[in-house]
């Protein structure tokens, strides 16, 4: 029998310590896919964050150092300044990138850092159980919005790729999402050209996905794909934000 | 031939000569000379420079490069030191060599801009979080803020650990002669622990997260069994005339040398004074203190705060004999004729 399909290369042969539903692991999958298929592997340092994907090390087969709570694009300034022949991704969450670690994303994409954000955006702190992320939808009830989101006390969600679109450093910007096969179809696009984007040395690449947390959203899966479809993607739109490589 | 030079332009010159792959900083006074300085000798040299958007970002893009196996450093002044503390005790944990220099001015808070000694809590007792200890090393003159720069990544890199060099503003400010006389390093050696890509070999990360049963226990045990180590070979100390002397002072860095002078001037109005001046803070002399340490023999310890090494003299002296304590906080320093006041009432 021929063999058709098997796990990428970049990933090690372990079983995934997430929850159902969620969405780390497609998109870990997507990314070691595009790594193998640009055939990046072994110059790949890799940064993993503090948050549900503090684990990546275990899981992604090529070098991942750890990083403090939202430093990631501070770690992987002095990564890539220091060996611009590697290639150098940072894997982070929504608390992580732009809550505790707003100034160190903000002043990476300015420097326009040669370098690429996979930002994983489930409108909550996932590991920690469920409180409210800078992301967190108006109304959303988490663990730390009892009543739901309420601009009054909790401000507005952080559209991080329309912030960072203003400025001049960044050159690729998309957000994606994948909760259904054409989707994830086209986060996988999305991520090999953010990554095309750092090997042509054409500057800071992010993009944004969308992703499920059907356990501390507090639905089974499937709802959780339709609550993605009907409210996420209405408050956080997905496309192209920024594309300089035209 | 000496050169005429500030401590902080010394400093930078001795991480070069070490092999200084990157410097990552912020402005605080009283160490601005050293961003400036390496803003252009480090492009100059076709090294990396970066001004970053915080302390915090300048101490993990430090971690960054150092994972990679690159000498990496970064300076600061005592408030911005503090922002440094969360990459330090991380690169303690991850075990990753690399070069912290405090020029420490007065506290707490934003304190004032004048050289103090009262961050040597945080120095030498982990500084951050978890149970962890760096190597601290004190300069007392431009010439050891060349050498101890030079001789820091040595250290690190034995020990896969952070260094800091405690300096203060004056030391940092003060310009003297200094003879550059240390030959350029080779490149830092490939290690199995390095980041720099997976190609012939198994994947690696460098953390500090340990889940497993027991593993972090292990992992601490395997950190305090390199601060033995440590503490067993890498002590570094200065005795002046302890020998015959019925009072000895204990101080590093700037107070040292005013200490050094008022052992000069004790001499010549009849007390035998002397001076026992750490170089290493962690580790501490314990051991030499202790040695000399005897009944009849008083111990003086002199510092730029309200008696902070004090504490480890005690522990040292471990009650042998009387400790007195002369301090001075807030950007002021201690006088020779101070000193010899104090000796004076004290013998």
């Amino acid at each position: 029998m021929e063999k058709i399909l098997s796990k990428p290369k970049s990933l090690k042969d372990t079983t995934f310590s997430y929850c159902p539903g969620c969405g780390h692991g497609i998109i870990h999958r997507l990314v070691a896919e595009c790594i193998d298929e640009l055939d990046v592997r072994e110059k790949t340092i890799a940064v993993a964050p503090v948050g549900c994907a503090v684990f990546a090390y275990d899981y992604f087969n090529f070098d991942v150092t750890e990083a403090p709570h939202g430093r990631p694009p501070a770690v992987a300034t002095g990564i890539k300044r220091t060996n611009p022949d590697k290639f150098v991704f940072t894997y982070q969450g929504d608390g992580d990138i732009a809550a505790i670690g707003m100034a160190e994303t903000i002043h990476a994409a300015n420097r326009g850092e040669n370098i690429t954000i996979i930002f994983v955006n489930n409108a909550n702190y996932g590991m920690t159980g469920g409180q409210m992320a800078p992301t967190t939808l108006l109304g959303q009830v988490t663990e730390t919005t009892p009543f739901g989101r309420d601009t009054k006390r909790e401000g507005y969600p952080i559209k991080l790729c329309e912030l960072l679109s203003t400025l001049e450093g960044t050159t690729y910007l998309e957000r994606v999402a994948v909760y259904n096969p054409q989707n994830v179809i086209n986060a996988k696009k999305a991520i090999k050209k953010a990554f095309q984007c750092q090997i042509d040395s054409k500057g800071f690449s992010l993009v944004e996905v969308i992703s499920n947390c059907p356990v501390d959203w507090g639905m089974t899966p499937l709802d959780s794909i339709k609550w993605v479809e009907e409210t996420f993607i209405k408050s956080f739109p997905i496309g192209v934000i920024k594309d300089k490589l035209i | 031939m000496k050169k005429l030079v500030k401590g902080n332009i010394a400093l930078c010159e001795g991480a070069i000569a070490a092999g200084l792959q990157c410097y990552f900083g912020y402005p605080i006074t009283p160490q601005n000379e050293v961003p400036s300085y390496f803003s252009r000798k480090m492009i100059e040299l076709g090294k990396v420079f970066i001004q970053a958007e915080s302390e915090i970002a300048a101490a993990n893009m430090v971690l960054g490069a150092a994972v990679t196996g690159k000498r990496a450093m970064t300076s600061s002044s005592s408030p911005g030191i503090s922002l440094k503390q969360e990459a330090i005790s991380y690169m303690a944990g991850m075990e990753v060599p690399a070069l912290i220099v405090n020029v420490q001015r007065g506290g707490p808070g934003l304190g004032n801009i004048a050289g103090s000694q009262s961050d040597y809590f945080q120095a030498v007792k982990g500084g951050g979080h978890g149970d962890y200890k760096i190597i601290v090393t004190s300069p007392n003159c431009v010439q050891e803020m060349y050498e101890m720069a030079y001789d820091a990544f040595d250290l690190a890199e034995s020990y896969r650990t952070p260094v800091m060099i405690l300096a203060d503003g004056i030391v940092g400010q003060m310009m003297e002669p200094v003879d550059f006389n240390k030959s350029d390093k080779k490149d830092f050696v490939e290690q199995d622990w390095i980041l720099n890509g997976a190609k012939n070999r198994e994947s690696r990360s460098v953390k500090s997260l340990l889940m497993k049963d027991g593993a972090l226990e292990q992992h601490n045990i395997q950190l305090q069994e390199k601060y033995k180590k440590i503490t067993e070979n890498e002590v570094r100390y200065e005795s002046y005339l302890t020998e015959d002397a019925n009072i000895i002072m204990v101080a590093y860095g700037i107070s040292s040398r005013i200490a050094k002078s008022a052992v000069k001037l004790a001499r010549k109005n009849g007390i035998k004074a002397g001076l026992l001046r750490p170089k290493t803070l962690w580790p501490f002399p314990s051991d030499a203190i202790n040695s000399i340490a005897k009944p009849g023999v008083k111990f003086l310890v002199v510092e730029l705060n309200h008696g902070q090494m004090l504490e480890d003299v005690k522990l040292a002296v471990n009650g042998k004999t009387n400790i007195k304590f002369l301090g001075k906080a807030g950007g002021g320093l201690v006088t020779e004729q101070g000193i010899l006041k104090k000796l004076q009432n004290e013998m």
